[in-house]
């Protein structure tokens, strides 16, 4: 078994009342290249840094070798950082910054006094010591020559190179490294990909990396931590998280993907976009389900041979190959392929069963904590919506003055009932005019599924966020500002507790 | 005819000025400087001035009061700008403002309502050196604040960050990271400090109880009667200043020696 180099236990973050980190538990093998990868606001720097030392946990554990430092400052963590924006010290030149480090060191040596016994002490390296280590360092990121220069006459790929020569001129166990490349253009981020990767393998220390770059991730890590929402969504090979991920949001988010709501079948047998597949999968019968397709697992034939049959909408040539765009009756279906089609031709798809992965869906419905109001209408997600109560006391109705008579004729004052309120994901339409709904939040994530998008309103303050996930057919922008509303007969309500409130 | 205005003809107005608020005056004070009561050339003044023991130490009094002011401003302002400009309050600039503030209120004001405290606790014509520093260290400690203040502000908070990663303690932080970064600002700060406060004569007048001359006094003295030795005292301070300008790197051009940004 490898040795676990680092390790999280329920890592939780807070700053101030915004939860960054959310119960976070993984391990990092001793020697292997490791890449944290989400969109930003994840918590994946965040997460770094706490390796670091430079954020502590609000609660949990960090151990390195099994030792818990998730007190110990950064300067006694044998962990060294390249910076987003390399953080060099424009006051010094090359050699010193390299040096910086090396002149905060302390090694013991051990001496033999004249009575023959020995002694240790603390002393700094030498001069020549540290010219020595510098030089090295320098030339392992080839900037051999550089000592002298000045900071500010160095493009961003050399002072790149400087920031990795800083860090690991100290030998630390682990290099972090916090979107390294995310300054760079296109060639040189590539170039950097593959002498990044070569020098972990030279040095064979661990390296932790942050990026949102998805393909930069799978193209140099050996495991991959997929992080959405401050949660580890999947963690894995690239090959893993890639051919079988663990979600919608993680097959959104590497790679191209078809995602579409199906319903399993029977054994190995899965029905979406009105059609059965086949598939490796094996889930209950009748159970929902989302499946994953990839663009370059569809094969494009002729419209007697495919399964699906749908009309080319659209054709990019995306430099190896095309991305073709197929209209399949409601559905949108993106395959890519070396063959290229007429914009308006008919053809056929079809698609093997292991190019098919099917996932437990996330959501089926919104459950939300609600209040009935004076006026009968129910409070969640810090807004008020119109609702049907007398939906909670089978056969009851509302007397002229709102009171509520229920079917044996007792009359009930409902203000400040608890219930659970529930609304299906189609239930739910979210507009820009503020005042149409009730409640308003911020769009939190989109995700496209061949017909529909599945969107996610986020409303209220960090403190008692609540989530609302529903599909629509619009097309709306992340971090969008909307009010949700809900038709007053979609609303379902049950009561949380059967102790009523009589008057 | 329209108008128009070239680059050039835009320059004109400072030009004017420059040669008739700058130019011509220092040459008038090089003139009378170098020249006796008839307008002779003489190097009479230059030669009285120093072999006069009082002028000397008056010139040796002023830079000394400058420097202890100067130096007595930098102890205080830079902890404050430190503070400051490390810190994630809110509303620091509150704070910087209170600091600030008093010099909005007229000097002369200001100098005043010091004396009289001074001379409510009887201090005043006590400890006349004492007072004078006193008085300058209040009246210029926002111009050492502010440019320390700025320049601390912009130093990168991640320097730190590697500073701490590099394995630096806090005092390593310091000394090799905040410390020479901020010399702009102390430049910046000093020069407000230290020239103004080898000629406020005000200060040292009112709060020195007239006891302590420093060479901004002498300059305002002779000019009521000999103007020749007055320029004379003026372009020794002159030299001065440029000497300690030169010393302070105040003349480089590039752009991060001016701090101040104020």
């Amino acid at each position: 078994m490898a040795e676990h180099i680092i390790e999280l236990q329920d890592v939780t973050k807070y700053f101030g009342d915004n939860l960054v980190i959310d119960h976070v538990s993984f391990y990092v093998n001793k020697g292997e290249f490791i890449t944290f990868l989400g969109p930003s606001g994840c918590g994946k720097t965040t997460t770094l840094r706490m390796i670091a030392g430079f954020d502590l946990p609000t609660s949990g554990k960090i151990l390195l070798n099994g030792e818990d430092i998730s007190r110990l400052p950064p300067n006694k963590r044998p962990v060294n950082t390249v910076f987003q924006r390399y953080a060099l010290f424009p006051h010094l030149n090359i050699f010193e910054n390299i040096a910086f480090g090396l002149k905060c060191k302390r090694v013991e040596n051990t001496y033999r006094n004249k009575d023959g016994k020995e002694y240790t002490k603390r002393e700094r390296l030498s001069k020549k010591e540290i010219a020595e280590k510098v030089k090295k360092a320098l030339a392992l990121v080839d900037l051999e020559g550089f000592e002298k220069r000045s900071v500010a006459t160095l493009s961003g790929g050399q002072q790149q190179r400087v920031a990795i020569a800083r860090a690991i001129v100290n030998e630390p166990e682990i290099l972090l490294l916090d979107e390294p490349l995310g300054a760079l253009d296109l060639k040189m981020r590539k170039e950097m990909q593959l002498e990044l990767k070569e020098m972990h393998r030279r040095l064979g220390i661990t390296f932790i990396y942050v990026t949102h770059d998805q393909e930069e991730a799978l193209t140099m890590s050996d495991t991959i931590v997929v992080m959405s929402d401050g949660v580890v969504q999947q963690i894995g090979t690239p090959q893993g998280i890639y051919n079988e991920p663990a979600n919608t949001f993680v097959a959104d988010f590497i790679g191209e993907s078809n995602i579409f709501n199906g319903t399993v079948v029977g054994k190995h047998k899965v029905k979406f976009c009105g059609k059965m597949f086949d598939c490796v999968d094996d889930f209950g019968e009748g159970e929902p389900a989302d499946v994953v397709v990839r663009p370059e697992d569809i094969q494009m034939t002729s419209p007697d041979k495919g399964t699906l049959k749908g009309e080319v909408i659209s054709v990019v040539f995306k430099g190896i190959h095309y991305e073709i765009t197929v209209q399949v009756g409601k559905y949108e279906v993106v395959v890519q392929s070396t063959e290229s089609r007429a914009v308006g031709e008919t053809i056929g798809l079809n698609v093997a069963p292991d190019g098919i992965h099917l996932m437990k869906p996330k959501y089926t419905t919104n459950v939300f904590d609600g209040v009935i109001n004076k006026a009968n209408k129910v409070e969640f997600a810090g807004g008020e919506f119109d609702c049907d109560v007398t939906q909670l006391y089978p056969g009851s109705h509302l007397d002229e003055e709102d009171y509520l008579i229920t079917a044996t004729g007792e009359k009930l004052d409902l203000t400040g009932t608890e219930v659970k309120v529930e609304v299906g994901l189609y239930d739910i339409e979210i507009s820009d005019d503020e005042d149409a709904g009730g409640t308003t939040g911020h769009i939190i994530s989109i995700i496209y599924k061949g017909d529909h998008y599945r969107v996610i309103v986020r409303t209220g303050d960090s403190d008692e966020d609540e989530d609302f996930v529903f599909a629509t057919e619009d097309l709306w922008n992340e971090n969008d500002y909307v009010s949700v509303i809900i038709p007053r007969e979609k609303i379902k309500l049950t009561l949380k507790n059967t102790e009523e409130k009589k008057r | 005819m329209k108008l128009r205005f070239s680059r050039k003809t835009l320059c004109i107005p400072y030009a004017v000025f420059l040669l008739f608020f700058v130019i011509v005056p220092m040459a008038v004070i090089l003139v009378y400087a170098f020249t006796d009561r008839n307008m002779h050339f003489s190097f009479g003044n230059f030669i009285k001035f120093f072999s006069d023991p009082t002028k000397l130490s008056t010139i040796v009094y002023s830079i000394v009061i400058a420097l202890i002011t100067t130096v007595v401003c930098l102890l205080i302002a830079y902890p404050v700008a430190y503070i400051l400009a490390r810190s994630k309050m809110k509303k620091k600039h509150v704070i910087l403002m209170l600091f600030v503030v008093p010099m909005w209120i007229n000097f002369v004001l200001r100098v005043n309502a010091i004396r009289e405290l001074f001379n409510w606790i009887g201090l005043l014509g006590q400890a006349n050196y004492f007072n004078t520093v006193f008085g300058m260290v209040y009246d210029f400690l926002p111009f050492m604040i502010l440019p320390l203040y700025t320049t601390l502000m912009k130093i990168d908070p991640s320097l730190y960050e590697a500073s701490y990663d590099l394995g630096g303690n806090g005092f390593t932080a310091f000394t090799r990271v905040t410390l020479p970064l901020s010399v702009p600002g102390i430049v910046s700060g000093v020069t407000m400090v230290f020239l103004p406060s080898m000629t406020n004569y005000v200060v040292s007048d009112m709060l020195g109880n007239s006891m302590v001359t420093i060479i901004g006094k002498f300059i305002y003295e002779y000019f009521g009667s000999d103007w020749h030795m007055g320029s004379m005292v003026a372009l020794v301070l002159l030299v001065v200043v440029f000497v300690s300008t030169l010393l302070t790197g105040g003349f480089k051009s590039e752009e991060n020696v001016r701090g101040a940004n104020l």
